[in-house]
């Protein structure tokens, strides 16, 4: 099965048209020692037997959704209301191109600057980009973006130790070729040393809020950080976990310059990383030193409203080397999923989802810390808080997985080797107050050397 | 009629979904840490419903028809890949569960990594990177990294032909190095002459896409890449084209060190608007420990009677390049596609794919110039917007024409070598009716033009608005509502 309508027929009739013998012909060009390998590949499925084996596969994986689960560290089960599936499968929005062509391409048009104007006013900027590939890389585009707004004189970057490891591994690979000083990140440092480190030289310093491991750094602290960090002529970048937004002070009131963070959370499945998408948003003054595709509104020629892609000569396509990113293919479905996700939940919805959140995991928190031998950090947190189990992390984890069935937290020992009796829990609106009992009875049952 | 503004449908109190009670005690969340307000629309289930199906009438899709779109490979999106996606053992799956619980998922992706080394002819493949761009930016840091290890750091410039994708150049420059472009010959291939003249010690390597932006496929090819090798250099293959190449030759033994391959291209994956894509890397041996990681492997020692698989970073590699597995719901529709067509239907597809492709230019050639049309093209050719009698007329014109006959226009203005270039990919899933209907399209746009040049020059008269302002929309920025 290749999909393809043509029959020997209309192919014999498109040979001689074309005026050659046969399809080989068309293929003399290709050094004659290598055409038509051999390709060892198993033989070819019917659709019955595909999603047979594909049913087999995923049959092989435990399934959270259907386990109770309790692992978040940068992705996050939460409900998806039904409505976003169905738009976003529609063939419309699924299989168009990027819209080059605007007069035939207005559902997506519009549909991305309504996404830019949400993920603008739920972080509280002014402009907001099509989306990046996801939460990592839309924060090292934040860093080269950085870069660019200090044209080229500030060669140092202050990561806070409290950033996604991985984002923290995706900027130094992105920048690698660069020639940069990249500090903060060796040691876990408060606002205050943060503020410390950002010097005339600095071209921003990042942040996440809530951090990697759920700590929130209060508004306060936050405007006091961006007040330091632009007294230095830097740009303060802040990784942000949007569903924290329905409730939590978002990044534009206290001061931050460029607001970035995984989408994902926003009505997208975990579909084991990916796609997702990277929201990338920042104070106007900015928006020709950004990257990635911004659609903007116009006129058509009688005066219609309508919508484009703007700002192009920032791109590749323009550009070329001087382009500001190499960034062409984002992840429009995914920025069309999150934004039929806010505009189903709306200001209210979000808001009682981000609460949820709070209180399930407070709740969760606080019956842990009652366990004998266990401990959770003191620190302010909104879904996700650490536990020191009585038992490494990774045995608390197999446990609960092999005894009750549950799929614990994250294991911190995975990125940072000496927290090995550390788990980052995650609680979600997903999370019943019957799975909470659960883990709370199971990790009772569990810490026993 | 338009569509208003999500924000202009909303009205105070009013809801979409419904969000449960609390069922554990609350925890008072401190006032300074609340925001204010959150000005977000308020609307109901039905008003987003009608808002995004009206919207989606907006749009032109595959779905609907021809999208000729050059080196864009708009081809059909098999249904399966959607159900593939979205089976619960694989939408439901945490990307940091512990591997003993991801054991499926983990053999498709060796799977994939393996089915697509193959295909290409590479040693291993890495199917992080998201997009194409993102697979070019993970290529060249590893030619970078491989010179960098050799303690070659001398090598900093990339030679890119003229022909090139903008994404090049711009990869390029984001790894660090330095674009040398090369022009191209008469016909259409890479100057030798030229290559050969930026061919020295400072060279790290040469971006090559093959088939090219122009259609053909580069005839000095092998030449090509042994000079790059003679001088030290690396050749990197942009494998946009890809989809001409399946079962028909395989660059990695042709001399490409290290390819992108877009799997939302040539793999059947659906574009989505704009993404998201896939832009697995593959690579040469020499190459391999180079890579971003985590990978998925083979272990050893079976689970449950079958192969165990677990994650293996490579021991220099350049580091990750996106958080996670790669964007995984795309690689599933991949597998599944590779998977239905094996090896003869891959071949099926590439040589379908140009027998389209040749079967338009051959039947457009005698009205639109097309500067290499008295070579075979591969996937795609590029014709000229020029048309005898009508002096005014551009390429965007016949463009905008086109979408009134119901096609969507080809790529315009691309390859810039090209003056008023029309970049035409048909795809292998479009059947001999359809491209008689375009040529037919393209044939009396050409009369019309001589006729009733403000028809093209007004054109489109029929799609949802007319031609738009984009020098208003860039001057007067408003990238957000109200």
């Amino acid at each position: 099965m290749s999909f393809i309508p043509n029959t020997d027929a209309d192919r014999s009739a498109m040979l001689e048209a074309v005026g050659v013998r046969s399809v080989e012909e068309l293929f003399h060009d290709v050094p004659v020692d290598h055409r038509f390998p051999r390709i060892d590949l198993p033989a070819p499925l019917s659709e019955l037997e595909v999603l047979r084996e594909l049913d087999a596969l995923a049959r092989r994986n435990a399934d959270c959704g259907a386990a109770p689960c309790f692992l978040g560290a940068g992705a996050y089960r939460h409900f998806i209301p039904s409505v976003v599936d169905s738009v976003i499968s529609r063939s419309e929005f699924a299989t168009a191109y990027t819209p080059y062509q605007p007069e035939i391409s207005q559902g997506t048009l519009q549909a991305i600057f309504e996404y830019q104007s949400m993920i603008a006013r739920l972080t509280g900027m002014e402009v907001s980009n099509a989306s990046h590939y996801d939460g990592a890389t839309a924060t090292a585009e934040a860093v080269i973006m950085a870069l660019n707004v200090a044209q080229g004189q500030r060669r140092r970057i202050v990561v806070s130790a409290g950033v996604h490891p991985q984002y923290r591994a995706v900027i130094r690979t992105y920048t690698q070729g660069m020639r940069l000083e990249i500090t903060g990140d060796d040691a876990d440092s408060s606002v205050e040393e943060l503020a410390g480190m950002c010097d005339s030289a600095t071209a921003c310093v990042v942040v996440q809020n809530p951090d990697f491991f759920g700590r929130i750094i209060p508004p306060s602290s936050l405007s006091a950080l961006a007040k330091s960090v632009h007294a230095c002529g830097a740009l303060l970048v802040a990784a942000v976990n949007p569903v924290s937004l329905g409730v939590l002070v978002p990044p534009g009131d206290s001061g931050v310059d460029v607001a970035v963070g995984e989408g994902q959370a926003l009505g997208n499945t975990l579909s084991f990383g990916g796609p997702y998408l990277g929201f990338f948003a920042f104070r106007r003054e900015h928006v020709r030193k950004s990257s990635g595709r911004i659609a903007g509104e116009t006129v058509d020629r009688t005066g219609r409203r309508g919508f484009v892609f703007t700002l192009s000569t920032r791109e590749q396509h323009i550009r070329r080397e001087k382009a500001t990113s190499n960034i062409c293919t984002n992840q429009s479905l995914n920025a069309l999923a999150a934004a039929v996700y806010l505009a189903s939940l709306g200001p209210r919805g979000l808001r009682k989802v981000a609460e949820l959140c709070w209180h399930k995991a407070h709740y969760a928190a606080q019956c842990i810390a009652r366990l004998p031998g266990y401990k959770v950090h003191a620190a302010q947190f909104f879904h996700e808080f650490i536990v020191r189990c009585p038992i490494s992390a990774d045995e608390t984890n197999r446990r609960l997985f092999q005894r009750h069935g549950i799929i614990g937290g994250y294991d911190l020992s995975r990125e940072f080797s000496a927290r090995g009796n550390e788990l980052l829990i995650c609680v979600t609106e997903m999370n019943s107050r019957e799975e909470i009992d659960l883990l709370v009875t199971a990790l009772s049952e569990v810490g026993h050397a | 009629m338009p569509e208003p503004l999500l924000f202009e449908k909303s009205r105070p109190g009013r809801e979409g979904v419904s969000v449960p009670g609390c069922d554990v005690p609350q925890t008072a969340i401190p006032a300074a840490l609340r925001r204010p307000s959150l000005p977000l629309p308020e609307v109901s289930e039905v008003d987003v419903v009608r808002h995004y199906l009206r919207l989606s009438h907006l749009n032109y899709c595959i779905d609907e028809g021809l999208y000729p779109l050059g080196s864009c490979t708009m081809k059909y999106n098999p249904k399966v890949n959607e159900a593939a996606a979205r089976l619960p053992g694989f939408a439901r799956l945490h990307p940091l569960q512990d591997p003993s619980t991801a054991q499926g998922a983990m053999a498709l992706l060796f799977g994939l990594q393996r089915m697509i080394a193959e295909i290409g002819g590479f040693h291993s493949v890495c199917l992080q990177p998201s997009a194409g761009a993102h697979g070019e930016l993970t290529g060249i840091l590893l030619m970078r990294a491989w010179h960098g290890a050799r303690g070659e750091t001398r090598r900093n410039r990339i030679l890119v032909p003229d022909s090139a994708h903008g994404t090049n150049p711009a990869s390029t420059s984001m790894a660090g190095l330095e674009v040398v472009e090369i022009p191209s010959d008469t016909r259409g291939n890479v100057d030798l002459l030229q290559l050969r003249a930026q061919l020295d010690d400072r060279v790290a390597g040469l971006m090559l896409t093959n088939p090219n932006t122009l259609g053909l496929f580069e005839e000095n090819l092998l030449e090509i890449t042994r000079l790059v090798h003679e001088a030290g250099g690396l050749v990197y293959g942009d494998g946009a084209n890809f989809n001409a190449m399946l079962g028909i030759a395989k660059p990695g033994l042709m001399g490409i060190d290290v390819m992108h391959f877009n799997l939302h291209k040539t793999f059947s994956t659906p574009h989505g608007g704009g993404g998201p894509g896939s832009g697995a890397v593959g690579v040469g041996e020499a190459l391999a420990e180079f890579l971003p990681g985590p990978l998925a492997v083979q272990a050893k020692g079976m689970a449950g009677g079958e192969p165990r698989y677990e994650w293996r970073t490579p021991s220099r590699s350049i580091g990750r390049v996106k958080s996670f597995h790669g964007n995984f719901g795309v690689l599933v529709r991949a597998y599944t596609y590779i998977r239905m067509l094996g090896a003869e239907g891959l071949r099926a597809v590439a040589e379908n794919a140009v027998l389209n492709a040749n079967y338009l230019q051959s039947r457009l050639k005698d009205i639109y110039p097309v500067p290499h049309g008295d070579r075979t093209c591969m996937h795609e050719f590029v014709a000229q917007g020029k048309i005898a009698g009508a002096p005014d007329i551009r390429a965007l014109d016949i463009s905008k024409r086109l979408i009134d006959h119901g096609f969507h226009p080809p790529t315009n203005y691309f390859p810039l070598i090209v003056p008023e270039a029309l970049m035409i990919e048909p795809t292998e899933t479009e059947s001999r009716e359809t491209l008689d209907s375009f040529i037919e399209a393209m044939r009396t746009i050409a009369r019309e033009a001589v006729s009733d040049p403000d028809l093209l020059h007004d054109a489109p008269h029929s799609s949802p608005v007319r031609r738009l302002d984009e020098v208003k929309a860039a001057k007067e920025l408003k990238v957000t509502a109200g």
